[in-house]
């Protein structure tokens, strides 16, 4: 990898944020990592408003991990205003949820979603992600600029 | 649940999980279309899925219309059974008849086609071939690789990512 890469991670629950920041530590990852804890949040985050206008302080991510249930804004709704009302198609939006509801999974790629994950549920597992996540998108996938 | 490299996970008490490995006769493979005019390209992604055991199923077609053919169903691609609809489409950019930029077009239009994942593979890193494939809909954006080793790398991370972690939408 080359450089530092931005991620931004849309998650209500703060325990996950914790242990979703020690696994990217701890697997050494060249990364640094944004945490907003609803979806209103998220938009403000992308979008720059709200207190987010620092880029040089909340930079624009090349990756966005996206819960579905959250407070304010629910990531369905996140989703369509990154695509639809703020025009941010190039951002690939991974959602990392519990639900594998197949009505979820599609209606999520139909309001734009690039991947969609099943959110793990020991610690291995996410440890296991976090590396296939590096290995796929930070090694290997070619970003657009924002 | 079973995903798709054959992983069973058994929630026990939540979130408690414990991961059992079953045999790699159980895994299914993932049904990808590749779409490349050039079938030494082709090849050597067959050759490497085939040398790393890779759970996916390679499908392939040599332009742009064929790849249209393939996922509409049409002609000679209408058996379903010899011809599985992919999960997922590796696409080349630079493609005789149809273009890779007119098939993902094609691709985000068609009502049972939009929510194919679609990745592109092509030999171009050139930033304006990046930016109008994301504004097209790409999902990704992979370069072709130099060598055996780099490829077999690339092959594998996007088997873990796409097979092993990334769930689908169902598309047919």
């Amino acid at each position: 990898m080359k450089k530092t890469e931005h991620i931004l991670l849309a998650k209500d629950n703060e325990d996950y944020a914790l242990l979703f920041r020690r696994a990217l530590k701890s697997a050494q990852i060249d990364a640094s990592l944004d945490v907003v804890h609803d979806g209103q949040e998220a938009v403000n985050y992308l979008a720059g408003t709200d207190g987010y206008g620092d880029r040089d302080k909340h930079p624009f991510p090349k990756l966005l991990l996206l819960d579905l249930r959250m407070p304010r804004m629910d990531g369905f709704e996140v989703l369509s205003a990154i695509r639809q009302r703020l025009g941010f198609t190039r951002l690939p939006v991974i959602v990392l949820t519990h639900s594998d509801n197949p009505a979820d999974v599609r209606r999520a790629y139909e309001l734009g979603a690039t991947s969609y994950f099943r959110k793990p549920d020991s610690l291995e597992g996410l440890d296991e992600m976090i590396h296939v996540l590096h290995a796929y998108w930070l090694k290997f996938n070619h970003f657009p600029e924002p | 649940m079973r995903n798709s490299l054959g992983t069973i996970y058994v929630d026990i008490f939540p979130p408690l999980c414990y991961r059992i490995l079953m045999p790699a006769k159980v895994a299914n493979s993932v049904p990808i279309l590749v779409a490349d005019d050039d079938a030494q390209d082709t090849m050597l992604v067959k050759l490497a899925v085939e040398r790393a055991s890779l759970s996916l199923q390679l499908s392939s077609v040599k332009d742009g219309e064929e790849a249209i053919s393939y996922l509409m169903g049409r002609s000679q691609f209408a058996d379903r059974h010899t011809h599985p609809f992919p999960k997922m489409l590796l696409l080349d950019l630079k493609m005789p008849r149809l273009n890779g930029f007119d098939v993902l077009s094609f691709v985000r239009k068609e009502p049972g086609l939009k929510q194919l994942p679609v990745v592109i593979f092509s030999s171009s890193d050139d930033p304006k071939d990046i930016q109008r494939a994301y504004d097209g809909g790409a999902n990704s954006y992979l370069c072709k690789p130099h060598s055996n080793e780099d490829l077999a790398a690339l092959l594998k991370a996007l088997e873990e990512y796409w097979c092993k972690f990334n769930h689908f939408p169902a598309c047919h």
